[in-house]
């Protein structure tokens, strides 16, 4: 499989974006066919995977207990980590997570985190002692472009799937009951990433197109259309107006798709 | 309609100072040393002084390191010795190569000979750029009258872009010194200078001279002070001198 | 421990450090500070102080990760133990991984790295002490540190960051803003280009919000501009202050 795009095929897609066209026919402003399941790791207390064109992300949820941050005594925590694994693709090497898992983690726990998705102030077990904390693993199966939308939107389903068993406290110490209660959530919050290729933005950009793309501009959409995260990747850079016009489009999308989807 | 006659605009009155991205031109100018073109317009792209000639726009840049150009004569440093040759560093970011071909001048016998009799590491060498291009380090020669081992003197490293300033307008500065001094100066291009002069004392001087040069190149009467300073520091050495007789 | 403040601005519009609020905090640079990097710069910016350093461009080790075509730039940004209130552990965190790339990604563009194929260069940020925007802070200083060092540059980068404190659109967040307020965006860009290489957010603007940020941030880099491009020149006028020679 090559790593590199081919000079003939980079030409390609820069002048059909010139068009307005891209490789696979999509428009600039498509998504590619995407598909959401949940619930397919029973160990975990909370999974889903999602593909989205041929990118696959896998996302688990473990839920453990543990000692509150100092400065959020009332308050659960929630931890994000992401693996590129070898499998997904000839270019992940095997080894501790790079710059690119970390920076792809941390825009995840970005959108979750500043959009309060889940809240927090539920999770609390003991104040200031023992809360839960909320363990989310995105594993990336396949890479062909655009991780960061689809692990957002798998850790996102995955932690609406997310159940947690019942308990009660007796004499300080936890003890399980019978029943489970859904992972308390406040908001659903949708990333759209845009590609820029000449002086045209694409959204979902494909592989060959990320390989292709002057910089990518990703923004995280809460319920109400508010932007909670935002990260310009790669060496390209955008102009001031291209930001505002990414800003608009992307709230119009993340309201598309938040349809789409029911959330 | 073409605009001929219209005006077209610099941004900057010459040899004021500029910085990368400062825009210095507009319109039908060509971009000269240290700038380039966008859109119609001609930027700095080192920080240095802005010359406009005609139609070209250039930055003498204060700061820029060495980049190999075919038939410098450059100072080198050997670093490694090796199976058919050495590596010099020639004060750029990169390696040069002297192939033991150009140094012996005859057939090279890989058992017979042993490179590190001939140059060794540490050795200094004059040479000069024999092939250069973006895809392969650059290859040096000795095969000239003049190149070969250094065996006497100081090296001093200057901004390779002060070179020029040290020569002088046609050659006053080097001149001077040479002449204040009693000392040979060859001046590498890539920013490598070897003085040897008779005494030591000498070499400082001349040297003090190089470094006063490397750090006020930019601006005027240089030539004036350094002249200044090499005889008011020989007359010194003078009294210096009939003082110890005493 | 410090008490959390009730209000980070009061009824008058005045900050706790008693800014406006398009104000910025006080701001030093200074260029060509350290001997042995190629390229430095020292910027303190509030009570931040971030030291940059450039080398380069110089060969790739391993040879095998150097590219045909252009130069390779790693970047490094790392917080000393003793830079904030809660001793750092001197062990890269995952925050300064992803920082360390962002702020590589928002030097390249400015780069001409197509010059010097087969070379790279190391980018270097310690931060010595932290106190909000420490990124745009060190972005500021490691590309003046880059035109430092004579790597040829389209423009220099500047960052300067904005957000929300209460309810208000603030320029240049300080560590309680930072960390009570409730958003932050932080932006790099290079002036003369009109051109965004650093763009990050967390908190929650609604889109008119935004849109305000990001033009009171890009007012503000264009304010920093001006002092980077004088740190620049600082280092070349002399004490005579006399401008460049013929």
């Amino acid at each position: 499989m090559a790593a590199v795009v081919t000079s003939l095929k980079q030409k390609q897609i820069a002048q059909l974006a010139e068009k307005g066209k891209r490789l696979d026919g999509r428009g600039l402003e498509d998504y590619r066919e995407f598909k959401i399941e949940q619930g397919l790791i029973e160990k975990a207390e909370g999974s889903a995977r999602v593909l989205l064109g041929k990118t696959e992300v896998l996302v688990g949820i473990k839920i453990e207990t543990g000692e509150p941050f100092p400065d959020t005594p009332n308050e659960g925590v929630m931890t994000v980590n992401a693996e590129l694994v070898p499998i997904a693709s000839a270019s992940f090497e095997p080894g501790p997570p790079d710059e690119k898992s970390i920076e792809l983690a941390r825009i995840v726990d970005r959108g979750i985190r500043e959009s309060k998705a889940i809240d927090t102030e539920k999770l609390v077990i003991e104040p200031g002692k023992k809360v839960f904390i909320v363990f989310v693993d995105v594993y990336v199966l396949n890479h062909d472009g655009n991780l960061i939308d689809a692990s957002a939107l798998a850790a996102v389903a995955a932690l609406q799937n997310t159940k947690m068993s019942n308990y009660e406290v007796e004499d300080g110490e936890m003890k399980v009951k019978s029943g489970y209660t859904p992972l308390p959530m406040k908001k659903n919050p949708i990333t759209i990433t845009f590609a820029k290729i000449g002086d045209k933005l694409i959204v979902d950009p494909c592989l060959d197109e990320e390989q292709v793309m002057d910089a990518r501009l990703s923004m995280a959409i809460d319920d109400n259309g508010n932007i909670c995260a935002i990260q310009k990747g790669g060496t390209g850079y955008f102009k001031p107006e291209e930001i505002l016009t990414v800003s608009k489009l992307a709230k119009d999308k993340a309201k598309e798709m938040r349809k789409k989807l029911g959330w | 309609m073409d605009n001929h006659g219209e005006i077209m605009p610099t941004f900057f009155e010459p040899k004021q100072i500029v910085t990368p991205g400062e825009i210095l031109a507009e319109g039908e100018y060509i971009a000269g040393e240290n700038a380039y073109k966008e859109n119609d317009k001609v930027y700095a792209s080192r920080t240095g002084v802005v010359n406009y000639e005609n139609k070209r726009v250039d930055v003498v840049a204060l700061k820029a390191f060495y980049i190999p150009r075919m038939a410098d004569t450059i100072i080198g440093t050997i670093t490694e010795v090796g199976f058919n040759g050495w590596e010099v560093d020639i004060n750029a970011p990169y390696t040069a190569m002297l192939r033991a071909q150009d140094v012996l001048a005859r057939q090279f016998k890989p058992q017979k000979d042993d490179l590190a009799q001939v140059l060794n590491k540490g050795d200094l060498v004059v040479a000069k750029i024999a092939s250069y291009d973006r895809t392969h380090d650059p290859q040096l020669t000795v095969g000239e009258p003049g190149l070969g081992k250094i065996t006497r003197g100081e090296i001093i490293k200057v901004t390779p872009t002060k070179i020029p300033r040290v020569i002088g307008k046609k050659g006053s500065m080097i001149s001077i010194i040479k002449q204040e001094t009693g000392c040979q100066i060859i001046l590498g291009l890539n920013g490598v200078i070897l003085v040897t002069g008779k005494t030591i004392e000498d070499e400082q001087l001349a040297l003090m001279a190089i470094r006063k040069i490397d750090e006020e190149s930019h601006t005027s009467g240089l030539t004036d002070r350094i002249t200044q300073m090499l005889k008011e520091e020989q007359s010194k050495r003078e009294e210096n001198k009939n003082e110890s007789k005493t | 421990m410090n008490q959390k403040p009730e209000k980070l601005i009061d009824k008058k519009g005045i900050r706790l450090d008693g800014r406006k609020a398009d104000e910025l905090r006080p701001l030093k640079l200074e260029v060509g500070i350290l001997s042995n990097a190629d390229g430095s710069a020292y910027i303190e910016h509030g009570k931040n102080k971030i030291l940059a350093a450039v080398f380069g461009p110089k060969e790739v080790h391993p040879k095998h990760m150097a590219l045909q075509d252009r130069m390779v730039l790693k970047c490094r940004y790392h917080m000393a133990p003793f830079s904030v209130q809660e001793r750092k552990s001197p062990a890269p965190s995952r925050r300064e991984i992803e920082l360390s790339k962002v702020i590589r990604e928002s030097l390249e563009p400015a780069i001409f790295m197509e010059y010097y194929p087969r070379t790279m260069a190391d980018i270097f940020i310690e931060v010595l002490q932290a106190d909000g925007g420490t990124r745009c802070a060190s972005i500021t200083a490691a590309a003046l540190a880059m035109a430092d060092s004579g790597i040829p540059m389209r423009d220099l980068v500047v960052a300067c960051a904005a957000g929300k404190a209460d309810d208000t659109i603030v320029l240049d967040l300080m560590d309680e803003e930072d960390k009570l307020g409730s958003a932050d965006v932080p932006i790099a860009m290079m002036p003369n280009l009109n051109a965004v290489t650093l763009l990050q957010m967390d908190g929650i603007l609604n889109h008119e919000e935004f849109e305000t940020a990001v033009n009171l941030a890009i007012e503000g880099c264009k304010k920093i501009y001006t002092i980077q491009k004088e740190a620049l020149k600082a280092k070349y006028v002399n004490a005579k202050g006399e401008e460049a020679e013929e």
